[in-house]
């Protein structure tokens, strides 16, 4: 066996690769939320179906996101070897079990299988359909000396394989562009009270994730330090247990409430 | 007091065991949890019975042979002392308390509540010493050790051997107690010239003996009797992967 081989799989070389990923995933769970904040305009949608195409064009994001998927499927099934290895490490258990840890940090496995079925269903509500099936399409008229931007909803049975096409009237001083609507798609899909609930209740799933797992890593890594640790716990339970995850639960909540 | 038990019974390692019912009536408050085990088993003896084999040896909290798992903990519900050291005043009258034998793959049962934790002699065998060669030994004042760093090899070198941070881990990990064997020689500069090595090899014994990867969950930390810190599995973990990167073995 290679050292690095023998590295990657010794227990802490395992864990360094759970840590490894999961704090990819971490940087992931940000630049997904603040994207996707643009749902929050109130502009029909222009800003965010935008986004759509160039996350989904640009070749490099492109790379990343594949990256990204294939690091979700890693970390998951990576972690749920290491805890179904783990649980061969104690073959006779015991009658009575007083638990002087965290419930968060013993039930990482369970949280993350939930997060898996969170994320099966989450890409096929709109990753899937985004590329595969035939979306509305909305237009977006802009005005280019004031700015201002008129939204039509295009006819229903409008089939493009673009997902975005633009034109310019120089005559009338008007931009348009032609887009994949998948912002009506998400505010359809969140007027479903179930859709709804699963959404925010996955996030709690999220927080309850971080909460352990971000500090976690940190000790994986060995990153241990008077100084620091504090900080690292306070950003792990602040930011990605709790900022983070009411971030992504308002989206659902703001089209099922005020949509 | 009276005292209502339920002791794990197990004749040797293969077979299977379960859980006894016993009373000890006449238990002193002040008599520790072993001295009670000691009345139980004259009692026993008295009326041909077969005691109950438990380890211990000092019975003042160093020598880490007292395992016993009560009450769902390792050593019993008080913070930083082992089975030897814990009161039965902790109880109270007619109190009922399991007792269970550490839960290892690595630690069989070797009868009732008595496990084989040679998994850790061969753990330190592999790499948790200074070798030493022969001639007069230095002045010690000639190794300067910076107090900050002499503490925490000391606090470190607490650790007793017991194993209850494998017994209170949910994955069987003995990432404490190896994090604690490596840490105390690490901060020291006696422990300089293996150091890489003994990263290395006590990870990869403690990976062969069948220990589970640690999680972090911090349960081992919170029932160690000697408060072992989680910063020694930090250092652990900086220990072996900084090895395994610079060591100039392939
Ligand atoms: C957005 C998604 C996710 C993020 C940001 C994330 C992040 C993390 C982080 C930072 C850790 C701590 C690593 C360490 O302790 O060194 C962790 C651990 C873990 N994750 Fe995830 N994770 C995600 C999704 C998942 C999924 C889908 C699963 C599926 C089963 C999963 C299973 C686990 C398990 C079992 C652990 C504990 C591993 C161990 O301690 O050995 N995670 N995760
Ligand atoms: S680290 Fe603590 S619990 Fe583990 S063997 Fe050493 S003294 Fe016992
Ligand atoms: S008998 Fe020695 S530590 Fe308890």
């Amino acid at each position: 066996m290679s050292w690095l081989t023998k590295t990657l799989t010794s227990s802490i070389g395992k864990k360094l690769l759970m840590a490894l990923t999961g704090l990819f995933l971490c940087t992931f769970l940000i630049v997904h939320l603040i994207g996707n904040l643009q749902l929050f305009k109130n502009d029909g949608g222009y800003a965010f179906n935008n986004y759509a195409v160039f996350m989904t064009t640009f070749p490099l994001i492109k790379i990343v996101s594949y990256v990204n998927y294939a690091l979700i499927l890693f970390h998951a099934f990576w972690g749920l070897y290491i805890t179904y290895k783990n649980r061969q490490a104690r073959p006779v258990g015991y009658a009575v079990v007083k638990n002087s840890s965290n419930v968060f940090s013993r039930n990482m496995a369970v949280l993350g299988t939930i997060l898996l079925v969170y994320l099966a269903v989450h890409m096929s509500d709109f990753w899937y359909k985004y590329h595969n099936e035939a979306l509305p399409y909305v237009k977006y008229t802009e005005q280019i000396s004031s700015g201002n931007i008129e939204t039509t909803m295009m006819e229903t049975g409008y089939t493009q394989e673009a997902k975005k096409v633009e034109s310019l009237n120089e005559a009338a001083g008007t931009k348009t562009i032609i887009v994949k609507d998948l912002y009506s798609v998400v505010s359809f899909s969140f007027q479903n009270i179930l859709l709804v609930l699963f959404y925010v209740l996955s996030m709690f799933a999220v927080a309850f994730h971080m909460f352990h797992g971000f500090q976690s890593a940190f000790q994986t890594l060995g990153w241990s330090h008077p100084k620091y640790t504090p900080l690292i716990k306070g950003i792990g339970v602040w930011v990605f247990a709790v900022l983070i995850p009411i971030g992504y639960a308002a989206m659902p909540l703001y089209f099922y409430f005020l949509k | 007091m009276t005292i209502n038990l339920k002791v794990w019974k197990q004749k040797n390692a293969k077979t299977s065991g379960s859980l006894e019912t016993y009373k000890v009536d006449h238990v002193s408050p002040d008599m520790s949890f072993l001295e009670m085990f000691d009345v139980l088993n004259e009692k026993l003896v008295q009326e041909n019975k077969e005691p109950i084999a438990f380890d211990h040896d000092c019975r003042e909290g160093i020598c880490g042979m007292c395992s016993m798992y009560i009450n769902g903990q390792p050593h019993g519900p008080l913070e930083g002392v082992t089975t030897c050291q814990l009161h039965m005043r902790t109880f109270n009258d007619g109190d009922t308390i399991v007792v269970e034998p550490w839960r290892s793959k690595a630690f069989p049962v070797i009868k009732d509540l008595v496990v084989d934790r040679s998994a850790f002699d061969r753990i330190i065998a592999s790499g948790g010493y200074v070798s030493v060669n022969t001639g007069n030994a230095q002045d010690a004042n000639s190794l300067p050790i910076g107090k900050d760093k002499a503490d925490m090899a000391f606090a470190a070198a607490a650790c007793i051997g017991c194993g209850a941070c494998v017994a209170a881990c949910k994955n069987a990990s003995a990432m404490l107690f190896v994090s604690a064997k490596v840490s105390q020689l690490a901060l020291l500069p006696q422990g300089q010239p293996e150091r890489e090595s003994r990263a290395l090899n006590m990870v990869a014994q403690m990976d062969a003996e069948g220990f589970g990867a640690c999680t972090n969950t911090g349960a081992c930390a919170a029932e160690c009797p000697k408060e072992i810190s989680l910063e020694n599995i930090a250092r652990l973990n900086r220990e072996f992967l900084g090895a395994s990167i610079s060591s100039t073995g392939v």
